[in-house]
């Protein structure tokens, strides 16, 4: 099989409209919590949530860099933060000249958990209201969720595969793990992965208020809001933004000298079969996605330094998690690090898997790991695991797991280490 | 500069995100402005918005520049 590494980065976070101003703020325990500003939210379950900030913020993202004003207009703004971050990632990896060739042997598998929401909601209002004839003709292809692979790949002329995955919050690292497989397969030498969300909309937030998921309780403090772990979490903080991994063949990128961050050596992937929106009540299958990535990547329970934890401050998915995590470690749990950066960005739905992975290159990067923030008071069941409460640590970072489960009873995980 | 091609001119910058200088009465949408046939479907709604016009399909398929759409408005008014 051949191997697997990643060679370029890209990020749109509510931390920073890119890779290291996110990582300098996740590093800096600040948070990307506020109240809500694309709408009023005032009589909605949750008013709050982590939302990408405009251009002239200190940590804002300038959609002009790098998507044309025409694009911008047509599609909803998951589709233009995942072909910003697609563009860092691609730039970052210094693969914008590749031979026609080459591009043949170039893909894309960037994916989203819901998609066009915002846009689906507007457009229908403009239906009610002004019938057929006054949608936009843009609607259905700026809303789909395979349009940032499409878009990327016409923006770059990547030839290769052209995919897209749709496992809700699962979808960033299935999206990597996915295109992985493809590049050891054979099938592509080169692979944009990754995944984008915002639904920071009315019918989003109305829709997760419903479900039960959403943190309510913060409405003064929504900082506060997101805390895994802690007694008082009380659902997720809805979050936005795209992460995008450049994934290529080692071999390849050996030969002309890329900076190479990490090799991803471990995927695994499970189904809970028992309800679409609870975990399994024991982590059954958090614990076999993470027990199949660990067997594929031949690492000892001992190798893994840090965990990126679902952890999406929801009282019952973090003590599941946890669980699993303790009963796969067993007394290797004493010698990792796990924590949730969700605490400081919210839940960004499909694009969680994919920046949380990022992060974890860059703990491997760096040799520090992400704070969980606001751990005042971690539940009873997270005795003797270091959970990273509050501030970044500096450690040592060999090898690192990330996970992701979502809505549907879907689980990914990825174990990653530095080549 | 009609009131209507001023107008015109504004909606086409504003959808196509090209720079008003470009945007002449002999400008076609498709060949000049890099507009596709979906833009200029999206381009004739916002005409029939801004002039609260009707532009039937057999008519917006002949408009191919920036003159054909102010004098077809300009036709209707």
């Amino acid at each position: 099989m051949r191997r697997v590494v990643v060679t370029g980065l890209g990020m749109v976070s509510p931390l920073g409209g890119d890779v290291e101003t996110s990582w300098k703020n996740i590093l800096a325990s600040k948070s990307g919590a506020g109240t809500i500003t694309r709408f009023d939210a005032t009589d909605f379950q949750s008013n709050y949530a982590c939302e990408v900030k405009p251009a002239d913020h200190e940590y804002g993202f300038d959609a002009n860099k790098r998507v044309d004003h025409k694009v911008q207009r047509q599609v909803d703004p998951f589709i233009v933060y995942g072909i910003d971050a697609a563009g860092q990632a691609i730039e970052d990896a210094g693969l914008l000249d590749m031979t026609e060739e080459e591009r043949f042997r170039a893909g894309c598998s960037i994916g989203s958990g819901i998609g066009g929401l915002p846009g689906i909601e507007s457009e229908s209002l403009v239906l009610a209201a002004k019938g057929p004839r006054r949608v936009s003709p843009h609607f259905v292809h700026g809303r789909l969720i395979n349009l940032i692979s499409g878009q990327v790949s016409i923006k770059y002329g990547l030839m290769g595969p052209n995919h897209a995955v749709v496992t809700a919050c699962s979808t960033g690292a299935h999206s990597i793990g996915d295109a992985a497989r493809m590049i050891a397969m054979d099938d592509a030498d080169v692979m944009l992965a990754g995944g984008a969300e915002s639904t920071v909309c009315p019918i989003g937030i109305a829709g997760f208020g419903q479900a039960r998921a959403l943190s309510t309780g913060f409405r003064d403090e929504p900082w506060r809001a997101s805390r895994p772990w802690d007694e008082a979490r009380d659902g997720f903080v809805m979050g936005e933004g795209a992460g995008v991994v450049v994934l290529e063949e080692y071999e390849r990128a050996k030969a002309r000298g890329a900076k190479i961050y990490a090799e991803v050596i471990g995927y695994g992937l499970s189904g809970d079969a028992y309800h679409v929106t609870a975990p399994h009540p024991e982590g059954s299958g958090a614990f076999r996605s993470m027990q199949m990535a660990l067997r594929k990547s031949g690492l000892a329970l001992e190798d893994i330094d840090y965990v990126n934890a679902h952890g999406t401050s929801t009282p019952l998915g973090d003590e599941l998690e946890l669980g699993a995590v303790r009963r796969l470690f067993g007394d290797a749990i004493g010698g990792l690090s796990m924590s949730s950066t969700k605490s400081a960005i919210g839940h960004l739905l499909g694009g969680a898997g994919a920046v949380e992975s990022i992060f974890c290159i860059l703990a491997l990067r760096d040799q520090i790991v992400p704070p969980t923030l606001n751990l005042d008071n971690p539940s009873e069941n997270c005795a003797g695991v270091d959970l990273v409460p509050h501030v970044a640590k500096e450690r040592k970072v060999r090898a690192v797991l990330n996970n992701s489960f979502g809505f549907g009873g879907t689980n990914a995980s990825l174990v990653m280490k530095a080549v | 500069m009609s009131e209507t091609a001023d107008r015109v001119k504004k909606i086409v910058v504003e959808h196509l995100g090209v720079e008003a200088e470009k945007v002449t009465e002999d400008a076609s949408f498709i060949d000049d402005l890099g507009a596709d046939s979906l833009d200029i479907v999206e381009l004739v709604m916002a005409f029939e918005e801004e002039f609260g016009v009707e532009i039937p399909d057999d008519a917006a398929e002949k408009i191919a520049t920036v003159k054909d759409a102010i004098d077809y408005i300009d036709s209707k008014q």
